[in-house]
């Protein structure tokens, strides 16, 4: 138990990744990526189109496997810490399943770890509750906005109260006034939840607006750029306004234009 | 106030058909009187309430037929379609004999599976209608069963599904609407291969040989009163499986209705 908690939440030692090996159509989408998530920490990776942050992603998930390298999250392999279900997940699409109310997208993933009908239910309340959508249990995803999916999917990730969340763009479908307010709320449950969050954008504002270090990767094939450290304190509605937070975006942006690793 | 919008919906439908019904018979009347290879509806339904004895039996008799050959071709083109999702081999195994299979003219084998069951015998008619109903249902089924987003599979895998339960909550119902469109092809290909597979044998007492006699005899009226007896059956079949649809799938009718937020 203490061993799993001083283990970084993710470590990846010197991965690559290469599809279609051996075929015509081979691509190297990361390459010798080396890095390290600390526990409760907030990092967003940022890079253009194409760059593999959802690969990489996907990798710390354990839902594809390196061709080289190693990936251990907390402390365990990816492929275990999935089976353990040591993280929630949620995509650019909310990818909730149309056929089951709100109430029931939530409570999926407790139902197939086994909890009773009534802990399920209760559950599913809590994070209604937390996501701020108590009256829409009974509704079908469908007969909600985009944003309300969204709230729906975090809903659902972190319904088993995993110590990782990874998102794969999620607020990139959403207008830019829902999407800033997602932000907020998102930063509000990492506060509640003390969950550790691996962000994927390709937004600087929002990666310097919710994360504590923005990941610069580079165009294909993806390599770490820079790390840079955004400490900006707690984010309110100002902090989109101030100086500081214009230097941080500004410094992302000069970094994913960096001209050297560009072929 | 749902009455009359239910009014609204079905109302266009039925004001076009019955101002058809009734041009179709005041032509037959004014231009053509006397006319008797396409008589008016008026004398078609009188037909059919006057032989309504021996058009029930048939009606029965080719219902059987149908709901046989139906049922049976379903439950093959579904579980080829579970197989099909599941195991690869299976999938290039039996595809392309699907579609081979689907490439046969069924209903001109009529006359060929009356000689393997006997003339009289309905098997040889289940046989074909079970046959054409179970292309359309596989091909769709199959699709449903595949065509699942690649994030909706990942997510299941997160949280530790294993394959039968991502099928189970996943694969399953996103098959639904395809299965069920499907389902709506085959009901109304059901009833009419029924009954150009009665054409050639079967049964006696059922549409198909009542539609032939009666042609056969120039009695044309009756004729039409038993194909009236067909898309009866037809319409009734459709019925059924949208009812089906709506209660497998309540999540469909509740779209309609959004909420903004």
């Amino acid at each position: 138990m203490t061993a799993t908690r001083v283990a970084p939440a993710v470590e990846m030692v010197l991965v690559s990744k290469v599809f279609n090996r051996g075929k015509p159509n081979e691509v190297l989408a990361l390459d010798d990526i080396s890095l390290s998530v600390g526990q409760r920490e907030f990092i967003t990776l940022i890079g253009p189109s194409g760059c593999g942050k959802s690969t990489l992603l996907r990798l710390m998930a354990g839902l594809l496997d390196p061709t080289v390298g190693e990936v251990t999250v907390n402390g365990k392999t990816a492929n275990q810490a999935r089976a353990d279900r040591e993280y929630g997940i949620a995509f650019q699409t909310a990818g909730l399943f149309d056929w089951r109310s709100v109430q029931q997208n939530i409570e999926l993933p407790l139902q197939l770890m086994g909890w009773s009908k009534r802990d399920r239910r209760q559950r599913a309340r809590e994070m209604l509750t937390l996501v701020k959508l108590e009256e829409f249990g009974g509704h079908y995803p469908r007969e909600l906005s985009g944003g309300m999916q969204q709230r729906v999917a975090i809903a659902r990730a972190l319904s088993f109260q995993p110590s990782i969340l990874f998102m794969d763009e999620p607020f990139g479908a959403l207008d830019e006034m829902t999407r800033e307010h997602m932000q907020t709320e998102l930063l509000r449950i990492w506060d509640e939840t003390h969950t550790t969050v691996v962000f994927v954008t390709h937004s600087i504002p929002e990666a310097v607006f919710l994360s504590e270090r923005v990941v610069v990767m580079s165009p294909r094939p993806g390599r770490l750029f820079a790390e840079l450290p955004v400490d900006l304190g707690a984010r309110d509605f100002d902090t989109r306004e101030s100086p500081e937070f214009f230097e941080r975006v500004t410094a992302v942006r000069e970094a994913l234009r960096r001209p050297d690793g560009v072929e | 106030m749902r009455f009359w919008e239910r009014l609204g919906r079905i109302s266009p439908p039925l004001v076009v058909g019955l101002g058809g019904l009734l041009l179709w018979e005041l032509v037959l009347r004014v231009v053509q009187p006397g006319g008797f290879v396409l008589p008016p509806p008026s004398e078609i339904l009188f037909s059919a309430v006057e032989n309504r004895e021996v058009i029930w039996t048939a009606v029965l008799s080719t219902g059987w037929i149908v709901i046989t050959g139906l049922i049976s071709g379903v439950v093959i083109g579904v579980l080829l379609s579970v197989a099909v999702s599941w195991y690869r081999l299976a999938d290039e195994a039996i595809t392309p004999l699907a579609v081979a299979i689907s490439a046969i003219p069924i209903i001109a084998l009529a006359p060929i599976f009356n000689a393997w069951f006997g003339l009289l015998s309905p098997r040889s008619n289940q046989l074909v209608v079970m046959l054409l109903v179970f292309f359309p249902v596989f091909i769709n089924t199959t699709r449903g069963l595949t065509d699942v987003p690649l994030d909706q599979i990942d997510l299941m895998r997160s949280y530790g599904a294993s394959r039968w339960e991502i099928t189970k909550e996943v694969r399953v119902p996103n098959a639904m609407p395809f299965f069920f469109s499907a389902l709506r092809i085959a009901a109304s290909l059901a009833v009419i291969a029924a009954i150009v597979a009665e054409y050639f044998g079967g049964r006696q007492d059922a549409l198909g040989p009542l539609i032939i006699q009666n042609a056969g005899l120039a009695r044309y009226t009756d004729a039409w009163a038993a194909v009236l007896a067909g898309s009866a059956i037809g319409i009734g079949l459709y019925a059924i499986v949208r009812a089906l649809e709506r209660f497998a799938m309540p999540w469909r009718a509740a779209v309609n209705q959004g909420i903004e937020g």
